[in-house]
């Protein structure tokens, strides 16, 4: 009875046992001076992970529906992998000479990857649940990681007490729905919620898209963000500026679509108000920031505000157009963080961008490569970052909703001030102390990968858009 | 050969321009030159190999929409055949002749590169020119006329220090830029009439649309008529007709060479070859044409006049151009496009050996160009005075009159312009050809004139007793042989083109037809073309005559049945064959009078005559008037755009967002995000409130 369901979950379980297992062999040996070895190894599982998963076919159904392995799924899970692995390769020599890289650091985010998972392949809400909260305190624990800096623990602190508020609104708003579907599988609530829902399940289904919505970093509940990137370390920051926020956006996807799939004109409007304030606020606050850990939280929020313009077309287009979305935007952040991480100044880091003046006349490989990470992030054609708005705003023209278009090319246009700020000061602006050349290799491969795959992305998007169709086809679907 | 002849040019430029570094500067110059010449001696062997046949030949596809298809093609017939070798050479001897010219130029700055960039622009040009010349679309001809115009107007302000020279040049490009909305107009009207760009399908349908109109405010026009119009528009703009004609002194800033090769002998004779290109269309547009004649008249008479007063030596030359542009057009106007023809080709030689001629008293001169500073400069550079006599000869008509060996006898002016003037008088004697009449008159009196300046200019410069500076008299100098060398081959030209050239282009019908590869009057020899068959049975109810005639597209011109003016010209009597004679003694005497015999003279008639003196000098106040109708309001309008429109509108908007809005939102979100927790959660609870309610109202 419970095998099947088991071999559903065996990637899930695999991960959970090899974070037990690998904290169980760290304390037990050489504790922190494996770490290192740890990283390399949990990288090296996520991504075998990643490819076995993405050899898998069809549709899995665990424990009683609770549980749901389709398309989908894999997609978010191979990004969540993927990321969280270059994510965490970068990070090593950062921590390292900080005497952050403990061996628990890998483990915690093979943890928080394991809820994600779980997130992503939810077909309950109480699975939803287990997976965030797991995904959230892993992530909390990180945010605070560097327990001796003042402004590592506050970040932490803010993030876990605002995290506990949105999960006290999640948790309303699944029992609201609970008490008025009389279950929590979402094909039960699939086939209550249609037509004139009870005022009650319409609360429930706001509660929860909150709850969520705080996960991504939609505005209006995105405080925390600016001031956790900017307070936890620049590893961590990148991490959640990546995985989690594809995991996020991919559960709210399928709470949306596999509960709700038949009240789409209901839960369009919230969503097409949270994305228009995001993207209004991701272009509008950045402007004012010099710090570039910050520029780059608003910078997350307003492309998360983009991507759910596509979930707001309500069509299956829409959805394909968040996935792809949302793959590009993670290889972008993953070469911007890769950037960041390379802006010290004597070992220190710099994150003022004012730091960044000339740097292109000594550091122009550096310097090219954001340049077209900007560049693409600002959504110029004709790099990868063009296309990913170009699908959202065309699914939304698609569905009628033009005027989200404009607004989207607005924000985009407003926004477009900070990235090409950032180009300018590279190139033209005055000249500051030098920063330090050359680091990490890694770091730099990412750096100018991340580039070179905007340039390159752009002759067939690397296939990346069939994946996301086949997805987005699992999703409405089921 | 053609490909070769076509791109040439364009390889000179382009190594000239961009690799001057690499091949060195004189290397560079040696190179565009060479190709020049080897251009020029190609156009001269498909000149003299060319049996009138048109030709096409296909390089590539450019533009393909729906009907609408535009080869990059070359058309070869007689037309294309005597521009190209009108353009090769005269462009290969000013290659020669900048060497000397441009070798030192206090315009610029010691150890300023300058002259590969003028070889390139040069060569450049030729380029753009044979490409407008062997346009076989009317796209692929736009191209070259649009090429030739950014050439013209990159050499006029040369010399990008002197404010004068890049004022002609912007002047230059703005009334060119009038013609040529015309000409675009005038290919958007064949597009909507003909459904398509390519002359050989136009000239083959044009019989079909002689009923066509165009609807045009509330009033429907003939199509052909139109079309004609504007065409000529843009031929106008180009060949400084008048109205459209203030650029083409201005355009003297530019260097010598400059004004020789574009503005006398080739670009601005572009015009005339349009006319004589779209003949077919002409031909069924008379009204059109009695316009054209007219003001080809008028333009003749205008330039001439004021070419009388000026006192620039190469303004003069420069109304001169205008002047027998003008009566280049009256000869398309009356159906003599082989005259037409004639004329720019003898004109080209003589006209540039007069500008070069120039260039080189300039040279020795010191870059002096005023003609009162000048004066007996015929001992200090005999060369030069020889081969400006020729040129004199040749434009004011030098010859032996009534005398015909087979040919008349007498310099190349004197031929084509007899030529003109007969078949001018000829065409007056249609009924109702008032125009006609008008036009032969004002030639005549052109012609008169045109001797007096030219004289003038002549006497002012090579004789008489030195004036202005004693220093630079007696630093003045011969020109190196750089420069005497295309003078001597010019020189040769102005002598013998009339004579070598007068059978094939007015002579008799039959070999003007034969040159110009018309099947005429023998419709058996002549292979109707495919669509001819359409044609022909259109063509069956109008009389039989007509059928054995050619169609229009068989041959590089096309004259219409009822045309007889080059048949009508041979038989002038005898006071309008010598009348261009009588005109050219009726200007050399009073010019040696004045300017030989009582040098003191022409200042007292100045004085006298104050009022026409300053309408002469001012040139009919066309600047003046034009500045007031045009040029300040265009100002005006451009200036309220820019400060109004742009400046507040525009620029105030998006900086009251960029600078005002957008900042004071950012400083609001600066203020949210305070850091205190409570504030976000507040932020939370208010957001979801903010949902719920929305949901609500909504839901």
């Amino acid at each position: 009875m419970i095998g099947p369901s088991l071999e559903v979950i065996l990637p899930e379980l695999i991960l959970a046992l090899y974070a037990m297992g690998g904290l169980l062999l760290a304390v037990y040996t050489a504790k922190d001076r494996v770490a290192k070895l740890l990283t390399w190894v949990t990288a090296a599982v996520f991504v075998a992970l990643a490819v076995w998963i993405g050899t898998m076919q069809g549709v899995g159904v665990g424990f009683g529906g609770m549980f749901v392995a389709d398309g989908f799924a894999r997609f978010a899970k191979i990004g969540i992998l993927l990321s969280a692995a270059a994510v965490l390769l970068m990070a090593v020599d950062y921590l390292e000479r900080r005497d952050l890289l403990r061996f628990e650091y890998p483990m915690l985010v093979t943890l928080a990857v394991v809820g994600m998972m779980v997130m992503v392949s939810s077909g309950d809400l109480i699975i939803l649940y287990m997976g965030l909260e797991l995904q959230s305190l892993a992530a909390y624990v990180i945010a605070a990681i560097r327990r001796d800096s003042v402004k590592s623990t506050e970040a932490g602190l803010k993030y876990f007490v605002l995290g506990a508020l949105s999960s006290g609104l999640l948790l309303y708003g699944i029992s609201l729905v609970y008490g008025y579907a009389g279950t929590t599988l979402y094909a039960g609530v699939f086939t209550v919620a249609f037509g004139e829902m009870p005022l009650g399940l319409l609360f429930g289904l706001v509660f929860v898209m909150s709850g969520l919505a705080f996960k991504i970093s939609a505005a209006p509940f995105h405080m925390w963000t600016p001031d956790v990137y900017e307070g936890a370390p620049t590893p961590v920051a990148a991490f959640f500026a990546t995985a989690p926020k594809l995991a996020a956006m991919a559960l709210l996807a399928r709470v949306v679509w596999d509960a709700f799939g038949l009240a789409v004109a209901d839960w369009t409007q919230v969503i097409a108000l949270l994305s228009v304030l995001s993207m209004i606020l991701g272009s509008v606050a950045a402007i004012g920031q010099r710090d570039i850990k910050r520029l780059m939280a608003y910078s997350s929020i307003g492309h998360m505000g983009y991507a759910l313009i596509g979930l707001a077309a309500g069509t299956a287009f829409g959805v394909e157009a968040m996935l792809l979305y949302m793959a590009i935007y993670i290889a972008m952040n993953v070469g911007a963080f890769a950037f960041i991480l390379l802006m010290e100044r004597g070992g220190r880091p710099v994150p003022d961008i004012g730091a960044l003046g000339g740097l292109a006349r000594y550091e122009p490989v550096r310097a090219w490569s954001m340049l077209v990470l900007m560049f693409s992030m600002a959504g110029v054609p004709p790099f990868l970052g063009f296309f990913a708005k170009f699908v959202v705003l065309q699914a939304a023209v698609a569905a009628d909703m033009v005027w989200l278009a404009v607004i989207g090319v607005v924000a985009s246009v407003v926004g477009a001030f900070y990235y090409l700020r950032i180009v300018y000061l590279m190139f033209f602006g005055e000249e500051a102390d030098e920063l330090d050349r050359g680091g990490d290799a890694i770091q730099r491969v990412m750096l100018v990968g991340s580039a070179a795959v905007m340039v390159l992305g752009m002759i067939s998007l690397l296939g990346v858009d069939d994946a996301a169709a086949l997805a987005a086809a699992a999703l409405i679907a089921g | 050969m053609a490909t070769i002849i076509l791109f040439a040019p364009l390889l000179g430029a382009i190594v000239c321009g961009f690799g001057w570094r690499a091949i060195g500067e004189a290397g560079a110059q040696w190179f565009a030159t060479a190709l020049m010449f080897l251009a020029a001696i190609l156009s001269w062997a498909v000149y003299l190999t060319h049996d009138g046949v048109t030709q096409t030949l296909t390089l590539m596809t450019w533009i393909e929409s729906g009907t609408m298809a535009a080869d990059w093609s070359i058309r070869m017939d007689r037309l294309t055949a005597t521009m190209l070798i009108v353009i090769t050479t005269v462009s290969a001897l000013v290659h020669l002749y900048s060497f000397g010219y441009m070798a030192h130029d206090e315009n610029f700055r010691e150890g300023e590169s300058y002259r590969p960039r003028f070889f390139a622009y040069l060569s450049f040009f030729t380029f753009a020119m044979l490409m407008l010349v062997t346009g076989d679309n009317l796209v692929q001809i736009f191209f070259g006329w649009e090429g030739v115009g950014l050439a013209s107007y990159l050499l006029i302000g040369f010399y990008f220090r002197k404010r004068s020279a890049n004022a002609a040049a912007m002047k230059a490009f703005v009334v060119n830029r009038v013609g040529d909305f015309a000409f675009l107009l005038g290919i958007f009207a064949i597009y909507v009439v003909f459904d398509t760009v390519s002359l050989q399908a136009i000239f083959e349908a044009v019989p079909l649309a002689r009923d066509e109109t165009i609807r045009f405010l509330w009033t429907d026009w003939p199509a052909l008529e139109v079309i004609a119009i504007l065409l000529f528009g843009g031929a106008a703009g180009k060949s400084a007709q008048l109205l459209l004609h203030t650029w083409l002194p201005d355009a003297m800033e530019g260097p010598t060479p400059v004004s020789a090769l574009i503005h006398a002998a080739t670009m601005v004779t572009a015009g005339v070859f349009l006319l004589c290109r779209m003949s077919p269309i002409m031909e069924y547009a008379d009204s059109a044409m009695v316009f054209v004649t007219v003001l080809g008249a008028l333009t003749a008479f205008y330039a001439a006049t004021v070419g009388l007063v000026q006192t620039d030596i190469k303004r003069v030359i420069a109304y001169s151009t205008c002047s027998q542009l003008g009566y280049m057009f009256v000869a398309a106007a009356v159906g003599v496009y082989s005259v037409a023809m004639f004329h720019l080709l003898t004109h080209a030689f003589f006209k540039a050996l007069l500008f070069l001629g120039a260039g080189s008293v300039i040279h020795g001169m010191h870059h002096e160009q005023d003609m009162r500073n000048y004066g007996g400069l015929r001992r200090r550079m005999p060369l030069t005075f020889w081969a400006m006599m020729i040129g004199t000869l040749a434009i004011t008509g030098v010859g032996v009159p009534l005398l015909y060996i087979g040919f008349p006898v007498g310099f190349a002016g004197f031929v084509s312009k007899d030529a003109i003037v007969e078949s001018v008088f000829a065409a007056a004697q249609v009924e109702g050809a008032a125009h006609a009449t008008f036009a032969f008159w004002a030639l005549l009196v052109a012609a008169t004139l045109t001797s007096f300046y030219s004289w003038r200019l002549m006497f002012l410069t090579f004789f008489g007793a030195p004036r202005g500076n004693a220093k630079t008299h007696e630093h003045a100098h011969e020109s190196p042989w750089t420069m005497l060398v295309p003078l001597g081959v010019l020189s040769v030209g102005a002598v013998v083109a009339g004579m070598a050239f007068y059978k094939p282009y007015f002579g008799d019908h039959d070999a003007v037809a034969k040159h110009f590869g018309i099947p005429a009057h023998h419709a058996e020899a002549a292979e109707p073309p495919a669509e001819g068959a359409a044609v022909e049975s259109d063509l069956a109810e109008s009389d039989a005559e007509e059928l054995t005639h050619a169609l229009p597209g068989q041959g590089a011109i096309y004259m219409a049945p009822d045309n007889e003016v080059l048949d009508g010209a041979h038989h002038v009597p005898y006071w309008v064959k010598l009348s261009p004679f009588v005109a050219m003694l009726l200007g050399l005497v009073p010019a040696w009078l004045l300017y030989i015999r009582r040098p003191e003279l022409p200042a007292r008639i100045a004085a006298a005559n104050r009022p026409i003196y300053l309408f002469l000098l001012n040139k009919w106040y066309f600047d003046e008037i034009y500045d007031f109708l045009f040029v300040r309001p265009a100002l005006w309008l451009g200036r309220f755009f820019w400060k109004k429109g742009d400046g507040a509108a525009i620029d105030g908007t998006v900086n009251g967002v960029a600078l005002g809005i957008v900042p004071f939102f950012t400083r609001l979100a600066g203020r949210a995000q305070s850091g205190y927790l409570f504030h976000y959660a507040f932020g939370m609870v208010i957001g979801i409130a903010a949902l719920l309610t929305l949901m609500t109202l909504l839901g």
